[in-house]
């Protein structure tokens, strides 16, 4: 094999294992929420985990200042809350969790994750 | 100069300051007298002249410092979120235009076998670069905003599969052209594919653009809705008729409808009558006749009568704001299918990434020369065609699109579960009294004996049973005040428990009462048993009125069977399920019924407590079981079963343990609920198949999995084009559902 040929190899192999440890073995950083948090909707959710308590009502306050189409909505399935965010402005969402466990919403076209943890 | 006074509500404020900002920014308006905000209340109260000042103003007062008002509550949003949408679509459709006459012109310079009849200028590659320059960093500036963000988060989604794609594709394409000699030293020809990367660029923007369109539909049941709440009501205050906007309009209101005009909230009318179309509402397209003391519905239509009506219910209360929360609920809910869906496009994107470096290093360390050149082409091609988004799309569409159906009948549906669910049920239990029956006992049959007439019988029958207050002499009393008979007046009135009533109407003695009544007086009623029999195998209740100790006639009593059962339960059977009948009635009269509508699994004698255990032996048996009731006496039976549907009464249409809620009160809807299901679907497994088998199929393609056997590889360029009507198909192909008949 020449050397090209293992440099590329040696570079695919490193580009495969950086994808996997960039994007899939990240680490959750949870935030605890006591009653409302701002969550920036930008590229993602900023904070992308939150704790909330159970029982307990807490304000999501999504601003989002992404123009990306796929952002445009918010959709907490578990929740059964489905709402259009209008950029740059802020969409409240009460939640008042009546079980523990983690949640993940994402945006409507089920790209962009976000978690709520109800402990 | 008309003064008027408006209260909204204001989103956004967190402190004191805030209050003294946006009444500054209100006061500042031209025709604004006087403006507080309550930071408490999150309100603010402005009196301004009409004449100048619109609620466009005072929203866009708001919101210039910095926060947002809700002037037309939900209306207002709906229609923010409408002109920022035709917005993007505009510019996207600028951006489409503008991409593919630019990529066009390249592709018509560069692409072999059609360069020949290009001008010579669109075959430079200089002057390619220059019109390609725009479209990957103009048109496709979307694509590398999205991207730079989603990779701070260490996300992925498919901008950032294009932004590479095309970037791999331009960058090339401008080495190529800025460093011809060092390409052709490796031993390539130096020939740039900014077509490729202009033209991946222009379809997929027109891609979005298709979809943005195509996915407006599919929320459009919830802007129907939205669109049918009156705007204002013709409210009588001291003596005086004013328009006020529904906004202002009080419980106790009374509030007068002329014809042709919409009922702006809910409430009873106090006096008149009128026919009134309530199809918006439940579906049903007959009007129905209303007087005093009959509940009327917001944004329902009166047709012919003038009546005023006290209002119960405004605001978020009324029943089209209750149907909208619920479809929008319903909406944002997610079905249990999906969960496959969510799995795999939280992987999709790094793992498609990982196989276009793997792609690279094949074609380059194995492929055929120019191995570059194969290299760069494919991975492009793999990074195009991956399309997560028709994945993201399949379900939730479908859903949306099948719950706005759903409420256009009269049919609302609590979750996508409950939708995906419905699909499977094959039993279905209905609760007799008030489902399948009207619930309120009616005369049926009226039979003297002798010289009485029918009009006398029922005269006497009201008169004696006027004092009681049996159910049954309610329905006889009620009958004889339909046809306006007037009853006479009863002394000595007693009741007999068990047996019936007594009395004295002219100087005689009446009875009127059961068999056991007849025996204790020892009346002989022989002669008409055969009758009685025949009327108590139908399932109606016969009561024998007695004068002077001498049977004179006989009156029967029934639940009727309502008009939709028969075809509701026709329906049913027809889609192959099985129906059951429950009720606390005895065995004779519940198998009476069940027989007329074809019912052969009764359950009858059951208590109310007992119901909910019922349903749950027949779920043991394997069965999945939906539940028919009014949802009041049967929540915990509704609750037990796989599916609750409730008939709705009233304006109240949240019914908590019911998962369908049937505000039509129409049974061939319980059919059509199913029938919905079971398309929508049929519907989500289409989106899914054809989303999965796309992915599954063309990226091996795209990497060259055919190129072994056949010599086949995708154009990236037709990848785009895959790639672009992936998801149009599928949210397409949701919107067909619109066009499908359920009932």
């Amino acid at each position: 094999m020449s050397v090209d040929k293992i440099i590329i190899t040696i570079s695919s192999v490193a580009g495969i294992a950086f994808t996997y440890w960039f994007f899939l073995a990240k680490k959750d950083t949870e935030i605890q929420v006591f009653d409302s948090v701002d969550i920036i909707v930008d590229g993602g959710y900023s904070p992308e985990t939150i704790s909330i308590s159970k029982g307990k009502t807490t304000k999501l306050n999504f601003i989002r200042k992404d123009p990306t189409a796929c952002l445009e909505e918010v959709v907490l399935g578990d929740f059964k809350v489905r709402k259009y965010l209008p950029l740059n402005q802020k969409i409240t969402i009460e939640l008042t969790p009546q079980q523990s466990g983690e949640f993940v919403y994402s945006c409507g076209m089920n790209m962009y994750h976000g978690k709520i943890i109800v402990k | 100069m008309s003064q008027n006074k408006k209260t909204f509500s204001i989103k956004g404020m967190h402190c004191a300051s805030c209050v003294v900002i946006i009444e500054r920014s209100l006061k500042k308006i031209e025709g604004v007298s006087q403006a507080t905000v309550n930071l408490a209340t999150e309100k603010a109260t402005v009196t301004f002249d009409s004449g100048k000042v619109t609620d466009e103003h005072l929203s866009s007062a708001v919101s210039n410092a910095g926060y947002r008002a809700l002037v037309i509550d939900e209306i207002k949003t709906e229609s923010d979120e409408q002109r920022e949408k035709q917005q993007e679509l505009r510019s996207l459709r600028f951006k489409v235009i503008v991409s593919l006459f630019l990529g066009g012109l390249i592709l018509w310079g560069g692409f072999p076998g059609l360069m020949k009849t290009a001008p010579m200028i669109l075959q430079n590659f200089w002057i390619q670069l220059i019109l390609a320059t725009p479209v990957q960093f103009w048109a496709g500036f979307g694509f590398y905003r999205a991207t730079i963000s989603a990779l701070k988060h260490r996300t992925a989604n498919m901008d950032t599969l294009v932004a590479i794609g095309t970037t791999v594709a331009y960058g090339y394409s401008a080495f190529v052209t800025l460093l011809p000699e060092l390409v052709t030293k490796i031993g390539i020809e130096p020939m740039p594919y900014f077509d490729t990367a202009a033209i991946i660029i222009g379809l997929i923007l027109l891609g979005r653009y298709f979809e943005a369109k195509a996915k407006a539909g599919t929320s459009e049941a919830i802007k129907k809705l939205i669109g049918l709440q009156a705007k204002t009501a013709r409210v009588l205050r001291d003596d005086k008729e004013i328009d006020l906007p529904i906004s202002e309009v009080i419980i106790g209101d009374i509030i007068r409808v002329r014809p042709g005009e919409k009922i702006p909230v809910d409430g009873i009318i106090a006096n008149g009558e009128s026919s009134i179309d309530e199809s918006m509402i439940t579906g049903e397209s007959m009007p129905v006749d209303k007087t005093k003391g009959d509940v009327v519905v917001g944004a329902t239509m009166n047709k012919t009568g003038t009546f005023t009506f006290k209002a119960t219910k405004v605001g978020s209360d009324t029943m089209l704001a209750q149907i909208i929360k619920l479809v929008q609920e319903a909406q944002g809910s997610k079905a249990p299918i999906q969960r496959l869906a969510d799995l795999v496009s939280s992987y999709f994107v790094p793992v498609v990434l990982m196989l276009a470096f793997l792609t690279f290093a094949v074609w380059y360390d194995f492929g055929p020369a120019p191995t570059l050149l194969f290299a760069l082409l494919n991975t492009v091609a793999v990074l195009i065609i991956a399309c997560p988004c028709a994945m993201g799309l399949a379900t939730p569409t479908a859903i949306m699109v099948g719950t706005g159906k759903g409420a256009e009948h009269g049919i609302l549906i609590k979750d996508a579960e409950s939708l995906e669910t419905a699909h499977k049920i094959n039993t279905i239990i209905f609760d007799k009294t008030g489902t399948l029956t009207k619930g309120e006992p009616e005369v049926t049959d009226i039979i003297p004996i002798g010289s009485m007439s029918e009009d006398e019988l029922l005269k006497l029958a009201g008169s004696i049973e006027k004092g009681s207050e049996h159910s049954l002499a309610e329905a006889i009393v009620r009958y004889a005040d339909e046809k306006k008979l007037a009853l006479s007046k009863v002394e000595g009135f007693q009741a007999i428990p068990g047996h019936g009533v007594e009395g004295v109407i002219d100087g005689k003695r009446i009875i009127f009462g059961n068999r056991r009544l007849m025996d204790k007086e020892a009346i002989d009623i022989s002669a008409t048993m055969n009758k009685i029999s025949e009327m108590e195998n139908s399932g109606k209740t016969v009561m024998m009125i007695g004068v002077e100790n001498k049977l004179v006639g006989l009156i029967a009593v029934a639940d009727i069977i309502k008009e939709s059962a028969r075809d509701g339960l026709l329906a049913l059977q027809k889609l192959g399920i099985e129906v059951a009948m429950i009720t606390g009635d005895n065995q004779r009269t519940a198998n009476a019924i069940g027989h007329n509508l074809g019912i052969t699994r009764i359950l009858a004698e059951v208590l109310p407590d007992q119901k909910e255990a019922e349903v749950r032996k027949i779920q043991a048996e394997g069965k999945v079981v939906a539940m028919v009731g009014d949802g009041i006496n049967d929540a915990p039976a509704l609750a037990a079963a796989d599916v609750g549907i409730a008939m709705g009464s009233g304006t109240d249409v949240a019914i908590e343990a019911a998962d369908i809620t049937l505000i039509n009160k129409d049974l061939k809807s319980v059919a059509a609920a199913i029938v919905l299901s079971k398309k929508t679907m049929r519907t989500i497994r289409l989106n899914l198949f054809w989303a999965f088998g796309y992915n599954v199929v063309l990226i091996p393609v795209a990497m060259g999995a055919l190129y072994p056997f056949f010599h086949i590889l995708l154009n990236p360029i037709f990848a785009s084009v895959a790639m672009a009507t992936s998801s149009i198909s599928v949210v397409s192909n949701s919107l067909l559902l619109k066009r499908k008949k359920i009932v």
